[in-house]
């Protein structure tokens, strides 16, 4: 960004804060004239549904809080007030209820995408860590958000995730009893994660900012995976790319609604609507949906520290990520080795995150345990030997040349085709 | 002695949904028809109506309803002077007064529905160690919601030959574990409705579980309007952003 | 804000003008203005939940019983989370509210458009400067120049109908709604 040039403006206000403070310039060059590769397809939206949504988090959020008391003898009432009494509350507590999966599932959508396209590899690990980071500062803040209502599943899942840390050795214990600031998850406990549950998503916010400045230093992948080699491969981000953007997050909400109007409780669990009552655990207790695969992961493992070290391991294995895969070619189109395997990995995930929801016994566990040794079996030992057995297929020499000729030799051209004129 | 009995009493009943729960896995819950299922259903004022007269006879007995301010009754078509005379038709707790006393007060429409004990443990006193469970939020607190409430209102038959009841327990083909506090309390006719309806058990079970539909999602009915309305605006709005973009990407070439 | 000035070779200037031009830029226009009545709807709901909640609403009307309120006694009584004040006036103060000389007030208000039964005095307990509440209720209190309230954050005073008569408040002190539903029972709201 240091090489840019301060932009003229038509307005004299904006020219003179400008040339003070060229937070105009700095727009205009990363949201207007921002070269995006022209062959991206819908996938890319997914960054841009994942930022709208975390508006709309923080927004209902913020208004949540206004109504909400974080004391374990009046969380849950509160909530039903925000349900029954307040304006729109039953609205605005639905869209954050549903909002949180929602999120997960855009952010999902976005990760896959960029390990089926390489988006990892260089240039651009900095920008994946950050992802990485953004995701778990999100399943922080997720869990902490769903301890608030103070239903059975808050509590239970809140005593649950914090024991996790009673697996370590020596310091296990006394650290669970200074996260729940008590002897059991209680009124402290409540508390805490309310204050983090407000504070985290300016965090997460800060680390967006920084995801994008990265991502915005090197330049957006793209299905090709080659890297645009002049103006003819790329179109200005606006409006080329508002528009379709634009046109995506409309889909998007459009099933959001569908959830938050017609089957606001469908990702959510009977449970959480009986009061929180530490003498009696719920026969059958599941985190929500984008938390299964990981809990799947703990429970495969006979081992109390091992499942921990296993589930905290499957995360911090994708900081790694840009390292372990050893294929200079970034695009899962010309990796045809990789790309049967990328698509067992999904699979993978699909199948751990419903082993995750079912009892931990008889097959499902074997199952989850299969699974759970594929994830990491993908990712500490196919990433890297493939890389260096697979032959990757010719790239193509340009985005330009790929797009507007078809592709040439590449059998896979077919798909970069929708951004052409769709 | 009396607080050792009703604790084991509660602890036996805890380890009994416990270790029914998977017992319960295998229990299919029949879907009944309700006129609020769907995207343009909305909730049968009648038959809730019904619900809250069977509630209010019933119920209100044992079990409480306490996130539900009787004000809330207006959602299913009550006027406002009828909502004053069902709310004074509840004594609640008030004060204190000048005196420093606390007394009872005839309700008013502002107030929640008062609850037929005064604490958990008074409630489990009366019923024999179990705990009649809250109704405010009962069809969003069970797997199978309004469908569940039914089937148990009307899951209570003489046990199978080789299940052994315990005493003060009943058998209900729905319920976790099969064995239950509560007896089977609908009867035929035990109710008498304004509006002529035949009072079966099965239409008893269906306006209460109606009732407790409302009860639990009091904007059901706003919140599938406004999903209708909100759902036509973004397709119109996904249209035309389509046609922009489509115009746009085509003067690319 | 910004012009949008593309860089060559991308086609960027091709989006306005040209042939079907005013057509397209119909199609901007109308997806503009959808997303712009979009989005201020959604912001209704936002701004809505801050207006007061259905169950503040529904206590918004309370019933007094005035009965035990002796002649000079005054009470206080809370609605909607303000100080209602309630003097049962002497006769004396009556007559001195009766007979003020209009044109000399500052916020002219005759005495019985202030009062339902002359006896019963039912005025908001807040300064209308600056939101203070005002003294007089006790015996004790300090009641002004003028024999109502005074209030003592920055000295305004009131007289027997509740009127501001000196000091910086602008106007009289607030009526609440309310009505007689008996001989000494007030409904306010």
């Amino acid at each position: 960004m240091a090489q840019v040039q301060a932009t003229k403006f038509k307005n004299p206000v904006v020219n003179w804060i400008d040339s003070r403070l060229p937070i105009f310039t700095m727009l205009d060059h990363e949201y207007n004239h921002y070269p995006m590769p022209r062959n991206v397809n819908y996938l890319w939206a997914f960054g841009a549904i994942a930022g709208i949504m975390l508006v709309i988090m923080i927004a209902t959020g913020l208004f949540l809080a206004m109504q909400y008391s974080s004391h374990t003898s009046l969380a849950f009432d509160s909530v039903e007030r925000i349900m029954r009494d307040v304006n729109y509350g039953w609205l605005i507590r639905y869209v954050h209820a549903n909002g949180a999966s929602m999120f997960f599932i855009a952010v999902y959508i976005h990760m896959f995408r960029g390990l089926y396209y390489g988006s990892y590899k260089a240039p651009r690990e900095i920008l994946w860590i950050l992802g990485v980071l953004i995701f778990l500062v999100m399943m922080g803040t997720a869990f902490m958000g769903y301890v608030l209502p103070w239903g059975q599943m808050s509590f239970w899942g809140a005593t649950v995730i914090t024991n996790l840390f009673s697996a370590f050795p020596i310091v296990g214990d006394p650290i669970v009893t200074l996260l729940w600031g008590g002897f059991s998850v209680d009124n402290p406990t409540l508390n805490r994660f309310f204050a983090l549950h407000f504070l985290l998503p300016f965090v997460l916010l800060g680390l967006v900012i920084l995801h994008t400045a990265a991502l915005h230093v090197c330049g957006s992948n793209n299905p090709l995976g080659i890297d645009p080699k002049g103006p003819q491969d790329t179109v200005p981000f606006n409006p080329y790319v508002t528009v379709k953007d634009g046109f995506a997050v409309v889909i998007f909400m459009i099933i959001f609604a569908v959830f938050v109007f017609f089957m606001p409780n469908y990702m959510g669990h009977p449970d959480n609507y009986i009061p929180a009552n530490p003498l009696v655990t719920p026969a059958h207790i599941v985190p929500e949906w984008y938390f299964l695969p990981f809990y799947a992961m703990l429970r495969a493992i006979p081992d109390k520290l091992g499942g921990v070290l296993a589930m905290f391991g499957s995360i911090a294995l994708l900081f790694f990520l840009p390292w372990l895969d050893r294929s200079k070619v970034r695009s899962c189109k010309f990796r045809p080795v990789y790309r049967q395997f990328f698509w067992i990995l999904a699979i993978d995930a699909l199948i751990l995150g419903y082993a995750g929801s079912q009892p931990a016994e008889g097959s499902w566990l074997i199952i989850a345990r299969i699974g759970t040794f594929y994830y990491f079996f993908h990712f500490l030992v196919l990433l890297p030997v493939l890389g260096k057995l697979e032959r990757p297929r010719p790239l193509p020499n340009s985005i330009s040349e790929s797009v507007l000729k078809g592709g040439g030799a590449i059998a896979a051209g077919a798909h970069a085709k929708p951004m052409e004129k769709a | 002695m009396r607080a050792l009995k009703t604790a084991i009493l509660s602890a036996a009943l805890a380890l009994g949904i416990a270790g029914a729960a998977q017992a319960a896995e295998g229990v299919h819950i029949p879907k009944q028809s309700w006129p609020h299922a769907g995207i343009f259903g909305t909730i049968d004022k009648a038959a809730a109506q019904r619900g809250f007269q069977i509630y209010k006879e019933v119920c209100s007995a044992c079990h409480s309803m306490h996130l539900a301010p009787i004000r809330t009754l207006a959602g299913i078509g009550f006027k406002e002077d009828e909502l004053k005379g069902i709310a004074a038709g509840y004594e609640v707790h008030a004060g204190p007064n000048d005196a420093g006393e606390m007394f009872m007060r005839p309700g008013v429409p502002a107030d929640r529905f008062p609850s037929p004990f005064p604490n958990d443990q008074a409630a489990r006193a009366a019923n024999g160690g179990a705990l009649p469970p809250d109704l405010s939020l009962m069809a969003k607190a069970r797997v199978g919601g309004e469908d569940y409430i039914y089937a148990f209102l009307t899951g209570f038959e003489e046990p199978p030959p080789d299940v052994h009841v315990m005493e003060g327990m009943n058998y209900n083909k729905v319920f976790p574990g099969h064995q239950v506090g509560m007896p089977n309390i609908l009867q035929p006719d035990g109710v008498t409705f304004a509006d002529g309806t035949k009072a079966t058990v099965e239409q008893q079970a269906h306006d209460v579980a109606t009732f407790l539909t409302f009860v639990a999602e009091p904007h059901l009915d706003a919140r599938k309007q406004m999903g209708v309305k909100v759902i036509l605006f973004l397709l119109v709005l996904a249209g035309l952003m389509y046609a922009v973009k489509r115009k746009m990407w085509s003067t690319l070439h | 804000m910004a012009q949008t000035t593309h860089p060559p070779g991308t086609g960027g200037h091709a989006a306005s003008g040209g042939e079907g031009g005013s057509r397209r830029d119909f199609l901007y226009l109308a997806t503009g203005a959808v997303g712009v009545v979009g989005a201020a709807s959604a912001a209704w709901p936002f701004i809505d939940s801050l207006n007061p909640a259905a169950d503040t609403l529904a206590l918004a009307s309370i019933d007094v019983d005035l009965a035990p309120v002796a002649v000079g006694q005054a009470i206080t009584v809370t609605w909607r989370g303000k100080p209602v004040f309630v003097r049962h006036r002497t006769a004396e103060e009556i007559e001195s509210a009766k007979t003020v000389n209009l044109g000399d007030l500052r916020d002219p208000v005759a005495d019985d458009a202030r009062v339902k039964k002359p006896e019963w005095l039912i005025v908001i307990g807040i300064c209308t400067h600056l939101g203070c509440v005002p003294l007089g209720q006790k015996v004790t209190d300090p009641r002004g120049d003028y024999g109502g309230w005074f209030c003592p954050c920055h000295g305004s005073h009131y007289d027997t109908a509740g009127r501001i008569r000196k000091g910086p408040a602008p106007a009289n002190l607030v009526l609440p709604t309310y009505a007689f539903t008996g001989d000494a029972k007030i409904r306010l709201g």
